[in-house]
Parts: structure tokens; C-alpha cells; sequence
């Protein structure tokens, strides 16, 4: 397994127009991590960059160190596994894994061994003698994965979008193997997906990409704490982070009824930007009666998932979402005072996160 | 090359990227590739353009000299043909008995495709089958039975006759084709319809005919072709009153010898339906070999 | 979902009634006729299997059989590999592969009569284009009489003829192969020979059983461009069944005799297209894997 680093990455289809710019990212040895982003962000095109698929118009890709940047995916010893599960049609499960080590003229002895210790691995050891076609798509993925992993000399494993076409009780179950497997076997795994459920579980490293552009990365309690593009938090969570468009109005930040106070030597840093404001619905606060600092609006609608409640918010200026608690008696019609706590509300400046302590954020 | 991690120079970056344009210059074995794909493109066009070539030649120059531009290049030969009487009507002939053949076509093969594809019944694999098994005729077995047949029902020697007659090679291609098309529009369609208050006639003509189109087209396509190229029957149940351009070729050989030059510019004119379809429809084509693709 | 009911059987109608027409009972007629003798100008005399027995005893027939046996092999052969590997070497996208497309779908729409005539004036000794191509060599080309030159050419005329057939149908397929598997293929580190093997070919299947049957069955009814070509000579070298059977339908003095030809020669199509369709549809799954070092 490798250290991979993208040094300046950008890549460009049509003469004109970049589907991927200024990317510099690193990925230790032996990481478990996730590329997250909408369709259309970029990711495949990275992913097909870093595996080789894809020579960057501009940057470079280094292996531990070294440029790989116009060697072939053999030769960097990536492998992939697609979107739908790619098989050898003819051959059987044994062949199939046997495949990428026979084309390297290893001995069958070497072979036999080898396969079956993955075949145990993926738990497709019961399979081996069957034609590979015949297989479901959980256990075809499992054999992708397989002969990605069956060379020893393998550096990274990529994955794009892998559950695609796997039927939903069957996820979970293909998600928590690809955990066990990357945990065990130490492999640097990068996992491309728009969903940010899968990336959350499987990964210790995200980056959220959009429109090309390389966000943020960081642990996912990180993403979800101080996400530092409106972006990130809107895209993470469920539902994602309220947002709101403000201004700069004397030395505090105006969105709606809420007022963030400045101090002076921020205040230069948000001059002339786009300003917003954003809280997560589980850090809003609902109080059923007046609090100072609180917003007063009505509870326009209330929804449960899973095990919490979200209620939409109206006040005179704003709409959100504020999650509440299984137990909470606020009903929707409610009066209600909204409170954002200012150690989880955000300032951005032109989609970047600024960062000082505020105080009480007032109505 | 660099072996520190991150913050390489812009010189390093420039540096590979020149060596990017190296890697890409394409292998030498493309170049045997290449030279192959053009020997038979010229392998295919060949013989088509001598008998272009020859078209625009007069006998003598054709039995005398032999180079690929006219020497004496004459528009003669098509004006015979397109002229003399015996040409125009052989075309004629050809050109409706094709037209009905493929209309007769697609009336008949439309609906049993409908059954073979939304309906399941007693014998219907057989039947199936059987149809296609008259494809595998030699169109030989056929020839006396069919003069007899359509002499008695005095359609011998007219356009109607071999109409009918390639009905037996086209229906069954076209419902295959057309039940292939159909099968892939979702019977949640018909349903939605009657659902909506449509009669079977409106939904078909309205609703299911638009969505298999491009299967009509193909299917029309196909029994277009195939009448059009077809020679025994066609020569088999005409006589001198219907005589297709198929027959009237064979009927240049003169008494003094092959009038060759006629001979080559029919053989163009006869060639030019199918060119003037395939170009028209090469759009469809490509996206029929889905093309295009990234 | 396919609805039960007999209702399918409404929709056939027409076609039925058609192929009854054309097919059925003209069908019925011969197989009447096979176990007759018909002699013009007699009543026809009833012989159950005669007809049968002194066909295949007959000593041009067998050595027809023999004669088209063996050309459709040899083009099954020829055609089958070369379609395949002019596929793979057709553009893939772009005005190119629609040109391409065009250029190789030119002969297929050709006449087979206009084919055969193609040919004949692009070989024919005094004023073909061909033999020129022999003469550095100083061999003395000519179709008219030489056995090997009349049947290498009417070889290479169905190989120019037919092999766009292969060419497309394997075109289709190959463009339905999604990147991934290309991909995948090149991250296993396989061979350009190992991906034709592994992904291309076991996806060309449907397709090339598609191929192989239409191309059998159509050669071994071949009639017209030979016959165009050259007329079944010089001798018997490219006389082919289908030229024996019409000579016997047209001008035979016994049409029972014609008739129980004709359908051997049917069944024969028939039971070989069978075994091909059953082993083409069989071919290619591997249960019982032994591992082998490639």
C-alpha cells in the first residue's frame, strides 16, 4: 500500500472549460477515504486520474513519492472497481481472481494459494468453480474487489460508486465487508460516492468536492462540525445546514432578524464579499417561550425521521429547520424562539468559512 | 524527477508535461492498423467505381482501352436508359412492386408483432419459428407453385405478383424486427392508454406507432431491400408486360454482345435507392451502433 | 407482462392469410409433387418415396451437395474472422465511423443481380480492371477458363459482398461494451490478444450467432451472382445447388423430381442451421473451470 499525493491536479475535457482544477490532496498509507460529491463535481475524473485511467491535463501524481503520473494503471499496481460489477463472462470465479496474476506469468502454485486466501477473505471461497456470469451483483462486485486485492503488490484501491446496482439490504452488508477487509488488510482505499452516508461510515478521510473544485477534507465529525465551504454543510447532514444570504451592516453581520457581532480585525476580511450565515438544524435551539438572543417565529411544519423530529421555521425574515428530540412537545402552529448557539453558527465570506469566537447572536 | 512530496516547482510541472505529449504519440502497430482499414475500404470501393467509371464510357472505348477516367466521357448510357420506353417502365415496375411489397409488409407485420410481443398463446414459439424458417427457403422450391398459383388467380406477369411473392421472405423479417422494437416499450404503456380512455386503433396509431419508429423504420428498410435485390422471383412471374429492371438487364445482352456501357449505368442507377437511403439515414445508423459515446 | 389469452391469435390474421398464401400452400403443393411423377403431357402418377431416393443417388446432385458443402465453409471461414477484425479496426465515433459505416454498408445494398455484374465487368479479361492487376506477374487471369481463377473470384466476390454483414453486426456489439470492462482489462494487466478473448469476443456472441446462421443459410442458397458471374463454370467448378435445382425446376422434364430436391434441399438448410444454432447458443460457459496457466 502507498502514499498517494495529487500536486496541482487539473484537468480539462473540452479546451475551455476545466472539469477539475487546483487539486492538492494527500492520502497516507493504509487510509480508508472517501471522494463525496453531487454528480457532475468532478470525482470520477479525479478518481480516474489517481488510478490512471486518465493522463491530467495539467499536475502531478505522485506514488510514495515518485511521479506516476504518465504511468499506466498496471504499472502504478492500482486497481478499480466500477460502478457495476465487471467479470470475466467465461471464465469462472477462480479464473476470475486468478486473472490479473496470470497475465504477470506467476506460477499456479503461487495462484492457487493466493486465490484462495482472498476467495476466503470476500467469502466467495463456496463459489470458486462457478461461472462468474451466474453470480448476484453483491458477490460480482466481491470478485472485482478480489482481483484487485489478490496481487500482494496492489498500492491503492479505488471505488466508484460501487453500490450502484446492489439492492438496498444487500449495502450494508457489502459496505461493512469493504470496512472489515480495508481495516484488516491495511489498503489504502479511496471510495467515490454522492452519498454521503456511505462516505461517512467507510471513511476516515472525506473530500467534498463541487463543481470540480476540491472543498474540504477532513474526518467526517470534522465535515460536520466546521464545514468550511456553505457547501459542505449543506451537502452533509440530513437535512443539511440551514443557510441564510447576509450583509455587512456597521460591525455586525445581518442576515434576517440575526445579528453577529465583528471585531475590527475581521471585519476587513469580510468587506466586499458575499456574505452567509449557517447553523445545522441540530445545533438550533427551540424554546417555547420568549428567551433573549431567541428569533420569535411559528413552527410551519413538523416531519419525523428516524428517531428525531424537524420542524420548519418561520420567522419574519427567515425559513429553516431546526431538529428536535423524539420527546419535544412543540407541535406544529407552535410560537416558537429560535436560538443559535454562536459557537455552531458559521460566517462565510465568498464560500469561504471565517473563523472568530462570536458572541450572543441577537434578534 | 522529484522525490519530495508536495510543493514541486512550475519548471517540474512543465517538465512533465512535455513528456506527457511524448508518451501519447501512438504506437507503431496503429499504423499496420490503418493501412489494413484502408486496403479494404479500397478493396470495397473498387469495383464500384469501375462500374461508375464504365457508365461514362462508350462500348467502344469500353472493349478498346482501359483506364479509370473516361476518355471520352458521354452521358449516352443514362440518357437510353432513362429515355427508352422499356427502361423507364422496367423501373417503374421495380419501384412499385417494391413499394407495395414493403407497405404490404408492414400492415401484416405490425399487428402480429403486437401478438408475438404483448401476447402469450397456445403454439405461439412454434409459429414463431416456422415464420422464420421460410427465410431459409431456397426461393427455388417456390417458383413452379407460385406460377401456377398466379396464373390461376390471373396475377402472372403484373407488379402485384412478385409483390406478393417477397411477402414470404419480408413479413417474417419484419415481425421479427418490429416484436424485437416492441418488446422494449413497457406494457405499462398500453395499460396507461386504455386506462385513459383510448380505443385500441387510437393508441396504436397514436401512441404505440410514434414510439417504435425507429423499428418501423428498420423493418421498412430491410423489406425495401431485400425486394429490391431479389432476382428469381421476380424474373420468374413477370413476362413482357411487367418486366423489372432486374430482367430488362439481362435483356441488354444483344445480339451484338453486352451493351456494356448500358449495363454499367443501370447497375449505378439500381445501386443509387440504397446509397441515397444509407446516407439519409445515416444519423439513425449511428446512433443505431450507439456512437458517440465518450 | 405478456397477456394470456387467444385474442394474440386476431392479430395474426393477416399475416397468416398471407404466408397461407405464399407460403403454406405452395409449400403443401410441393410437398404434393414430391411424391409424384410429373411428366408433361401425363397424368401425374403417384410414387411415394421414388422421387426422394433417385435424388440422392443422383451423382450431380451429390457432388453439387459436395461442391456447396464445401464453398460455405470455406466462406464461413473467411467471412467470420475477417468481419471481426475489421470491426475492431473501425472508427469508433465521430464523421469518420459514420463514413466508415456508409462505405462498408454500400455493398449489402447492391442487387445481387447488379452485384454479379459488378463483378463480371471488373474481372472479364477484355475489359476488367482486375486482370490488369496480374499481368506484372505474368499469370494469365481469366475466369472464363481457369477453374482456380473462376472460383477464387466468385470467393472473393461474396467476401466482398457479405463480409460488411459480419462487419456491422460486430460493430454494434462492440460499441455496447461499456469503458469499464476495457478498463478493468487494463488494470489486470491483460493482453491486447487476452481482452479480444475475455471481453470482446464473449460479448460478440449473440451477434456472431446471428452472423453465422444468416451467412450459412443465405450461401448455401447462393444463385444469382454466380450465375452472373459465371454462369456455374467453366465445367461444373461454381455450379452450386441452388444452379442444379433451377435447372431442374425450369427445365426439368420431371418437376416431382424438382420438387423432392428442392425440399432435401431445404430440410439439409434446415437441420444444419439447427445444429449451429444449438452449438453457437451453448459455447462459452465455463462451469468447471480447470485452472489453466494461459
Amino acid at each position: 500500500m502507498a502514499k498517494i499525493e495529487l500536486v496541482d491536479i487539473a484537468h480539462s475535457y473540452v479546451p475551455g472549460e476545466w472539469a477539475i482544477q487546483d487539486i492538492n490532496l494527500t492520502w497516507e498509507d493504509g487510509i480508508s477515504s472517501a471522494l463525496l460529491g453531487p454528480s457532475g463535481c468532478g470525482k470520477t475524473t479525479l478518481l480516474k486520474i489517481i488510478s490512471g485511467l486518465l493522463v491530467p491535463t495539467q499536475g502531478t501524481v505522485l506514488l510514495d513519492g515518485k511521479d506516476v503520473t504518465m504511468l499506466s494503471p498496471q504499472e502504478r499496481n492500482i486497481a478499480q472497481v466500477f460502478q457495476f460489477p465487471v467479470v470475466y463472462e467465461t471464465l469462472n470465479v477462480f479464473d476470475n481472481l486468478a486473472f490479473p496474476l496470470r497475465n504477470r506469468g506467476r506460477d499456479e502454485s503461487y495462484i492457487k494459494q493466493r486465490v484462495n486466501e482472498v476467495a476466503g477473505i470476500l467469502e466467495l471461497d463456496h463459489v470458486l468453480k462457478k461461472n462468474a456470469q451466474r453470480l448476484g451483483a453483491a458477490e460480482k462486485q466481491r470478485i472485482s474487489l478480489g482481483r484487485g486485492i489478490v496481487r500482494e503488490s496492489t498500492t491503492a484501491v479505488l471505488f466508484d460508486e460501487p453500490l450502484t446496482v446492489i439492492d438496498p439490504h444487500m449495502k450494508w452488508h457489502l459496505r461493512r465487508k469493504l470496512k472489515e477487509i480495508q481495516q484488516s488488510l491495511e489498503l489504502t482505499m479511496i471510495y467515490v460516492t454522492h452519498d454521503q452516508h456511505e462516505a461517512l461510515t467507510f471513511a476516515e478521510q472525506v473530500t467534498v468536492m463541487n463543481v470540480g473544485e476540491a472543498l474540504q477534507t477532513g474526518a467526517p465529525g470534522e465535515l460536520h462540525h466546521s464545514p468550511e465551504a456553505p457547501f459542505v454543510g449543506y451537502f452533509i447532514g440530513s437535512p443539511g445546514m440551514n443557510l441564510f444570504d447576509a450583509q455587512l451592516q456597521g460591525d455586525q453581520v445581518v442576515a434576517g432578524e440575526v445579528q453577529i457581532d465583528v471585531p475590527s480585525d475581521v471585519r476587513d476580511q469580510l468587506e466586499g464579499k458575499q456574505l452567509k450565515v449557517g447553523v445545522r438544524p441540530e445545533f438550533a435551539q427551540l424554546h417555547t417561550s420568549s428567551t433573549p438572543d431567541g428569533l420569535v417565529g411559528t413552527v410551519s411544519a413538523m416531519r419525523m425521521t428516524g428517531n428525531s423530529l424537524i420542524a420548519d421555521v418561520n420567522t419574519e425574515q427567515l425559513a429553516f429547520k431546526v431538529r428536535l428530540p423524539e420527546t419535544s412537545q412543540i407541535k406544529k402552529g407552535d410560537e416558537v424562539w429560535a436560538v443559535f448557539p454562536p459557537e455552531n453558527t458559521v460566517v462565510y465570506a465568498n464560500e469561504r468559512a471565517v473563523h472568530f469566537d462570536k458572541k450572543g447572536v441577537a434578534a | 524527477m522529484t522525490t519530495t512530496a508536495s510543493g514541486k516547482s512550475k519548471a517540474d510541472v512543465q517538465d512533465t508535461a512535455q513528456s506527457r505529449e511524448r508518451r501519447e504519440k501512438k504506437p507503431n502497430r496503429n499504423w499496420a492498423q490503418m493501412i489494413g482499414m484502408t486496403a479494404y475500404y479500397a478493396f470495397l470501393l473498387l469495383p464500384l467505381l469501375w462500374m461508375l467509371s464504365m457508365s461514362f464510357k462508350t462500348n467502344d472505348e469500353i472493349l478498346s482501352t482501359r483506364s479509370f477516367i473516361p476518355q471520352t466521357f458521354t452521358l449516352d448510357n443514362y440518357i437510353t436508359i432513362l429515355s427508352e420506353p422499356d427502361w423507364r417502365n422496367a423501373f417503374a415496375v421495380t419501384l412499385s412492386y417494391v413499394a407495395m411489397n414493403t407497405i404490404l409488409t408492414l400492415i401484416v407485420a405490425l399487428p402480429a408483432a403486437y401478438a408475438f410481443s404483448r401476447y402469450k398463446f397456445r403454439g405461439d414459439n412454434h409459429l414463431f419459428f416456422w415464420l422464420l424458417t421460410n427465410r431459409m427457403a431456397p426461393g427455388a422450391v417456390f417458383l413452379l407453385p407460385y406460377v401456377e398459383l398466379y396464373s390461376s388467380i390471373n396475377l402472372f406477369d403484373t407488379p402485384f405478383a412478385v409483390a406478393l411473392a417477397h411477402t414470404i421472405f419480408s413479413v417474417p423479417l419484419a415481425i421479427w424486427i418490429l416484436e424485437g422494437f416492441m418488446s422494449g416499450i413497457p406494457t405499462a404503456i398500453d395499460e396507461t392508454a386504455y386506462v385513459d380512455g383510448y380505443s385500441f386503433q387510437a393508441f396504436f396509431r397514436k401512441i404505440f406507432m410514434p414510439l417504435i419508429g425507429p423499428g418501423i423504420g428498420v423493418a421498412a428498410f430491410f423489406s425495401f431491400l431485400f425486394s429490391w435485390v431479389e432476382l428469381l422471383m421476380a424474373r420468374t412471374l413477370t413476362a413482357s408486360s411487367s418486366k423489372p429492371i432486374v430482367v430488362q438487364l439481362s435483356r441488354s445482352l444483344g445480339a451484338d454482345g453486352w451493351d456494356w456501357g448500358v449495363i454499367a449505368a443501370a447497375g449505378v442507377l439500381m445501386i443509387l435507392p440504397g446509397a441515397l437511403l444509407i446516407y439519409f439515414v445515416r444519423d439513425y445508423l449511428a446512433k443505431g451502433f450507439a456512437l458517440g459515446r465518450v | 407482462m405478456k397477456i394470456e389469452s387467444n385474442r394474440g391469435w386476431l392479430f395474426l390474421i393477416p399475416a397468416l392469410l398471407i404466408m397461407a398464401l405464399n407460403a403454406f400452400i405452395p409449400f403443401m403443393t410441393v410437398i404434393n409433387y414430391s411424391f409424384q411423377d410429373i411428366l408433361p403431357g401425363l397424368d401425374p402418377i403417384w410414387v411415394g418415396l421414388e422421387n426422394y431416393v433417385n435424388v440422392l443417388q443422383d451423382p450431380d446432385f451429390r457432388s453439387a451437395f459436395v461442391r456447396q458443402l464445401i464453398f460455405s465453409f470455406v466462406i464461413l471461414g473467411i467471412q467470420v474472422p475477417l468481419g471481426i477484425l475489421i470491426s475492431l479496426g473501425m472508427p469508433k465515433s465521430g464523421w469518420k465511423a459514420v463514413t466508415a459505416l456508409i462505405i462498408v454498408g454500400l455493398p449489402l445494398l447492391i442487387p445481387y443481380n447488379v452485384v454479379g455484374i459488378i463483378w463480371r465487368v471488373f474481372t472479364r479479361s477484355d475489359l476488367g480492371l482486375f486482370p490488369l492487376l496480374f499481368e506484372p506477374f505474368g499469370y494469365n487471369y481469366n475466369v472464363g477458363e481457369n477453374p482456380v481463377d473462376a472460383y477464387g473470384t466468385v470467393l472473393l466476390m461474396d467476401v466482398w459482398h457479405w463480409t460488411p454483414l459480419i462487419v456491422l453486426l460486430c460493430y454494434s456489439a462492440l460499441n455496447a461494451i461499456p469503458d469499464a470492462y476495457y478498463q478493468a482489462a487494463r488494470i489486470d494487466g491483460a493482453s491486447r490478444w487476452k481482452t479480444f478473448r475475455y471481453i470482446i469476443l464473449p460479448r460478440m456472441r449473440n451477434v456472431l450467432t446471428i452472423g453465422i446462421l444468416l451467412r450459412f443459410m443465405d450461401s448455401f442458397r447462393i444463385f444469382t451472382e454466380v450465375s452472373l458471374l459465371t454462369g456455374g463454370g467453366p465445367g461444373t467448378t461454381t455450379s452450386f445447388l441452388s444452379d442444379l435445382l433451377v435447372r431442374n425446376a425450369v427445365g426439368s422434364f420431371n418437376f416431382g423430381y424438382a420438387a423432392a430436391m428442392s425440399l432435401i434441399y431445404f430440410y439439409v438448410i434446415l437441420i444444419i442451421s439447427y445444429v449451429f444454432f444449438i452449438v453457437l447458443t451453448s459455447v462459452g460457459t465455463g462451469e468447471e473451470g480447470q485452472p489453466t496457466a494461459e
